[in-house]
């Protein structure tokens, strides 16, 4: 537990060493800005919800989540850190968990930072906050699954753009299988094909948190993800070590 | 007690047989030198040792712990300096140093005092406090090297510790490993050789994965032609009546003229079996008795042709 949150102490120091963080943080609560208000119709829907907001999430954490992760391991197989890491009395599962938890705690942070959303739907109106909480609970596990696949394509290559958009196919294949459009097409096709599909989706788990219900099944869904992606992680730096 | 022991470790990677049999054990007290041609496998077995990647076959044991059946208690005994020597880019030295010192287990009071000890051991107040992106070369290798020695280890592992050092550095760094060398077990690789006489007690030649000397620097300077070859310096004698004087010493293997001017002839006589022996050095001397002798030396032999003979066998070349 304490090498955990060695390591996790020093991915977040890694972070706010440099500006990037800092421009990382006023780029995701614009976009987020942006998708609500001009995009979302926020005032236009006319009720007291952050339907506007939420709804947007699955695509942008597309982008910005495998900003976030792209560089975990990457950035040790260029720089060589990964040898002085893995040499350490630690486990390779201490190190891959509190890399992950402390990148998950950074997408944490930046969610948290649009709680001016929550004040101003309380100020103009009378919304439900529990479906607020709710909403924020899943958005907060999706952006963990989003990132636990970014660790492994991060692990996969020493590039991080490689990492990157490897990770943006992965999560988009991920998201695109519950999109409506792409259920209407496969349901012409096939229906019962539709559901199998879809129940892999982003998109299909999260509606659940959005309507304010904290499904056992969709905590579920995204905490399987998250450990199945960081087991593969753990598969992937071993068969590299092993050469 | 052996603190490292290693038996018959091999690597593959694909075809290519990195690492091929390797045994080798290293006690407290002792100081062993990796020589090697770039490529040879030196890098690979360290790699093993340390537990960074798992060997084809064989075993490692670090103070009687496996490396692959118990890691954590063997990793724990070990101070290792990775090749190019990596750090943290995005961090302080002084964060990284603390970083791996809470990852080392030392906590609080013991934490600052170990950073504080390393710091000074490797020179290194002047950039506590500046990350460790903008350091120069030097000042990033001793960093790493700094981070190995943070939980005063028994066991050292450097691979190429002096590399992209300048000469004073060096001439640090190798004074460090000897003094270390007292109390703890060190395996440290080089392609430099003088390193092997300013720091080892023992060394080990590899070549393309096997080992293929094993001994203390005098054991393996013995092996060189050159060891107990006597040079002599002659006047008023004529090369060819030296020559032939010379090729009547008993035991002797080749007699090579080395300079040869008006009245002066530099002249070496190599015995057939290499190696510092009494009845040979006195029957050279013998031998040239009644000449005006300028200098009569006995060649302890050296080791980057002990070196170049081992790795190169085909393009072996007399020194001269």
């Amino acid at each position: 537990m304490n090498n955990i949150w060695a390591v996790v102490k020093r991915e977040l120091s890694g972070y706010f060493a440099s500006p990037v963080a800092y421009v990382y943080i006023v780029i995701f609560l614009l976009l987020s800005g942006f998708f609500t208000f001009m995009v979302g119709g926020f005032f236009e829907r006319g009720e007291a919800s952050l339907t506007a907001f939420f709804l947007w999430h699955p695509w942008f954490y597309l982008f910005l989540v495998p900003a976030v992760g792209m560089r975990l391991w990457a950035e040790e197989r260029r720089v060589g850190t990964l040898e002085l890491l893995l040499t350490m009395p630690i486990t390779a599962w201490q190190a891959i968990v509190g890399k992950f938890f402390a990148s998950w705690l950074f997408l944490g942070l930046a969610l948290a930072l649009t709680f001016p959303l929550v004040i101003t739907v309380n100020y103009l109106g009378d919304p439900d906050n529990g479906v607020i909480f709710a909403a924020y609970c899943g958005s907060f596990l999706m952006a963990g699954a989003y990132l636990a696949i970014t660790c492994m394509t991060s692990a996969l290559t020493r590039n991080q753009v490689i990492s990157f958009i490897l990770a943006v196919v992965i999560c988009l294949f991920l998201v695109l299988a519950g999109f409506p459009p792409v259920t209407n097409l496969l349901a012409r096709w096939s229906a019962p094909l539709v559901e199998l599909v879809a129940s892999f989706s982003f998109i299909t788990h999260f509606d659940a948190f959005q309507k304010g219900m904290l499904d056992t099944r969709d905590v579920v869904y995204f905490l399987s993800v998250m450990v199945l992606a960081l087991f593969s992680t753990s598969v992937i730096l071993r068969s590299l070590r092993a050469g | 007690m052996s603190t490292i022991r290693v038996e018959h470790l091999t690597k593959h990677f694909g075809p290519k047989r990195a690492v091929d049999d390797v045994s080798f054990t290293v006690s407290t007290g002792e100081v062993l030198g990796f020589l090697g041609p770039n490529g040879a496998g030196k890098s690979t077995t360290m790699r093993m040792v340390t537990g960074f990647i798992p060997p084809t076959s064989g075993r490692v044991w670090i103070g009687g712990h496996d490396m692959w059946e118990n890691p954590i208690p063997a990793k724990r005994l070990i101070g290792y300096l990775p090749e190019n020597a990596p750090a943290y880019t995005d961090m302080t030295v002084y964060g990284f140093l603390s970083f791996v010192a809470e990852l080392r287990g030392l906590r609080g009071q013991a934490r600052k005092q170990a950073v504080h000890r390393v710091v000074e051991l490797c020179f290194l107040e002047s950039v506590l406090h500046q990350s460790v992106e903008t350091l120069s070369k030097g000042y990033r290798h001793r960093t790493c090297l700094a981070q190995a020695l943070l939980h005063d280890p028994p066991v050292l592992v450097l691979d190429e510790p002096t590399d992209g050092l300048d000469p004073n550095q060096k001439h640090e760094v190798r004074t460090l490993i000897r003094r270390m060398g007292e109390k703890k077990a060190i395996i440290f690789s080089t392609h430099i050789l003088e390193e092997v006489d300013a720091a080892c007690t023992r060394a080990i030649i590899i070549d393309r994965g096997r080992i293929v000397a094993n001994g203390t620097p005098a054991e393996l300077r013995a092996r060189s032609e050159l060891a107990g070859a006597v040079t002599l310096q002659i006047r008023r004698v004529a090369a060819a009546e030296v020559s032939r004087r010379l090729y009547q010493v008993p035991g002797v293997k080749r007699v090579s003229i080395l300079e040869e001017q008006e009245d002066r002839v530099r002249a070496r006589v190599f015995p057939a079996q290499p190696g510092i022996n009494g009845t040979f050095t006195r029957a050279v001397g013998e031998a040239v008795q009644g000449w005006v002798l300028e200098e009569l030396r006995v060649e302890e032999g050296r080791l980057d042709e002990v070196f170049r003979s081992i790795t190169m066998p085909d393009t072996v070349r007399e020194t001269s």
